[in-house]
């Protein structure tokens, strides 16, 4: 079984900061990682791996500082990994990016699922793992939060709603995107981040090496056009309304209906 | 000559932080208190490779180098001193010495199952008697037959009782002094070895520190490390190599006396103002980031020179005795800037006070250290 995992390297937001005054991301200084939840994915595949063996390609679009978070995955524990670097990617939108992946992933060949994460966490749109499936012509199951069962031609898996969850069961290949409830990510071992840097080699693509049409991709390929950015503006702050309970009661609900929030049937 | 961390250097450090944050961070307090070993951490530390960190892959090591090896002491103690202690004692003096002494049958069998962690190491030199004077060993061992027979007692044995696996040092031949003494590897449950006393320590609690206690104890006679006579001089290059990992273990102290203080005077407000815009706290906290700088430069500069073979140990004594004295220094400084707060247990600086003094004694004292670096440079 062949597994490809498309992951992202990403700004730890947790540790960025907003220029005040061009409202703009500070990245200088801020570490870069592994996307969490296309970590749940790797880790997901790597424990498909461990149960039942499958060989684990990792697959990533962006510039060269990026073989850093495909060393991470290596040290993981996957076996192969692949840089998607080349000027003619650049300023790809969702669009482009999935149209490039799937380029790559029809060179790849031969796999059996195809593993990203529900979403990147600065960018937010959950759009790559989806149209991937589309252009490649694939099942898809989003949001997945359990992997039930998997035998030669299906698998079986719990996917997250709004309020409870769905047991799909669909045909291989598929391409799965993964939420954080999935799994705990496994740190690498010491030994896993000598192999990664010192053993395990990254191939890096480019545009000829994928055979995509430079029209397609990168900025020329991408609709998308970012108009403005900006910071929302926050939270109002919330009003404690003081008095007896019931008195405090009614008047909350009065100016909840004359705020059109509540409606009096 | 490079002071940037390389992108492999960088993973490594990211991971054990990450490891020592989450799985090391939480439990420190709780067997600080106890003085409870940390089993779970150990067995935790060898699944995830850093019991033998610098052992070649060949005998289950990590193969990474000692500066990656220090980053481990460092991260580790910065989270819990204590276990930062378990670790250097059985990779720097019973490990490493098995690996660098040990011939291929003692390697097979003793050094494998150090460097996986599913066995834990320490080393058994210190005697009543034979503190900074170490040659002064008065266990003997006496060649009978195929075995050796050892009697007499080991005191303040780091990780005495939990280990399996003991570094001894003991006198074949009193006769020839220091080129008497031998040393051996001596399994738990030998008939005659037995564990005494369980200290009650000011600091690194968690650490299990015994007397060691042989009656009798018949040692096979292929678990001599090294040939008779040898024992004396492994002891000290042990030490040496040693030495640079309890640096390390004191960087990771003073890193977090920092960490602690910044946080706090971040927090911590009087006369309407955060204590962290006062120059008297600015000056303090500048004073402790420098001094911790200072101390992991010569902590990884002894590291790097041993990697590359050079001689090390006047510079692995300079960064056993600065990191040592920094962690003790900074500690003081640390509880002062946490002022009333900082002498209660509730805050981890009162801990990292208690932990940072042992730092300036074990692995040879600070008075020692300054020996060993003035026979250096004066003869």
């Amino acid at each position: 079984m062949k597994i490809v995992v498309c992951i992202k390297q990403v700004p730890n937001t947790n540790e960025v900061k907003l220029d005040p005054k061009t409202g703009t991301l500070i990245r200088e200084g801020v570490p870069s990682i592994i996307n969490p939840d296309d970590k749940n994915a790797l880790e997901a595949a790597l424990e498909l791996k461990d149960q039942y063996g499958a060989e684990i390609t990792v697959l990533t679009m962006g510039p060269p500082q990026a073989d850093y978070a495909l060393r991470e995955a290596l040290a993981m524990g996957a076996d192969e990994a692949i840089l998607l670097s080349d000027r003619a990617f650049a300023g790809s939108d969702t669009w482009a990016t999935s149209l490039t992946l799937a380029e790559a992933l029809k060179k790849i060949g031969d796999y059996t699922i195809i593993f990203c994460g529900r979403q990147a966490i600065d960018g937010d749109t959950a759009q790559v793992g989806p149209e991937l499936a589309q252009h490649l012509d694939l099942p898809q199951v989003t949001y997945v939060r359990k992997i039930v069962a998997i035998d030669e031609d299906s698998i079986t898996v719990e996917r997250v709603l709004e309020d409870g969850y769905e047991i799909i069961e669909a045909g291989l290949p598929i391409l799965l995107t993964a939420v954080k409830e999935l799994n705990n990510p496994r740190l690498p071992t010491m030994r896993g981040i000598m192999e990664a840097f010192d053993k395990k080699a990254i191939k890096v693509w480019g545009i000829g090496d994928i055979g995509g049409d430079p029209e397609k991709l990168g900025l020329n390929g991408s609709p998308t056009q970012v108009k403005r950015t900006f910071t929302p503006a926050g939270k109002i702050a919330g009003r404690i309304i003081e008095g007896a309970p019931r008195v405090a009661v009614h008047t909350l609900f009065e100016e909840l209906l004359a705020k059109n929030i509540l409606k009096e049937v | 000559m490079d002071f940037v961390q390389t992108p492999k250097q960088e993973m490594f450090r990211t991971v054990l932080q990450e490891f020592a944050e989450t799985e090391v961070a939480p439990l420190a307090a709780e067997i600080d208190e106890s003085g409870r070993f940390p089993r779970e951490t150990v067995i935790r530390m060898g699944e995830l490779g850093i019991m033998g960190l610098p052992i070649p892959v060949q005998y289950g090591g990590a193969g990474a180098d000692t500066t990656t090896y220090c980053m481990a002491v460092e991260e580790i103690s910065r989270a819990c001193a204590a276990t930062g202690i378990i670790l250097s004692a059985h990779v720097s003096v019973c490990t490493q010495p098995i690996y660098q002494f040990g011939n291929a049958e003692q390697k097979e069998k003793f050094l494998i199952p150090l460097a996986k962690g599913e066995k834990l190491g320490a080393i058994a030199l210190t005697e009543p008697n034979a503190g900074s004077d170490a040659s002064n060993q008065q266990t003997v061992a006496v060649l009978d037959g195929e075995h050796y027979v050892f009697n007499g007692t080991k005191i303040f044995v780091t990780n005495g009782g939990e280990a399996d696996i003991y570094l001894v040092m003991a006198m074949t031949d009193p006769a020839k002094g220091l080129k008497g003494i031998s040393a051996f590897i001596v399994e738990k449950g030998t008939p005659g070895f037995a564990f005494g006393k369980k200290e009650n320590k000011m600091g690194v609690r968690a650490s299990s520190t015994t007397e060691l206690i042989f009656q009798d104890c018949r040692v096979p006679k292929e678990n001599l490390l090294g040939r008779e006579g040898e024992g004396f001089s492994i002891a000290m290059q042990t030490l040496n190599g040693g030495r640079i990992s309890i640096g390390a273990q004191a960087v990771g102290i003073a890193q977090a006396c920092l960490d602690e203080s910044i946080r706090y005077a971040k927090e911590r407000e009087q006369f309407n103002h955060t204590i962290a815009s006062f120059q008297g706290i600015q000056w303090m906290l500048a004073d402790m980031a420098t001094n911790v700088e200072a101390a992991r430069m010569l902590v990884y500069k002894a590291a790097s020179l041993k990697d590359q073979k050079k001689p090390y140990s006047k510079e692995s004594a300079m960064a056993k005795l600065f990191a040592a004295e920094t962690a003790m220094n900074q500690a003081v400084k640390a509880v002062q800037i946490h002022g009333g707060y900082g002498y209660m247990k509730e805050y981890k600086v009162e801990r990292l006070m208690r932990d940072a003094k042992i730092t300036e004694i074990y692995e040879g004292t600070s008075e020692v250290q300054r020996t060993i670096i003035a026979s250096s440079i004066l003869k």
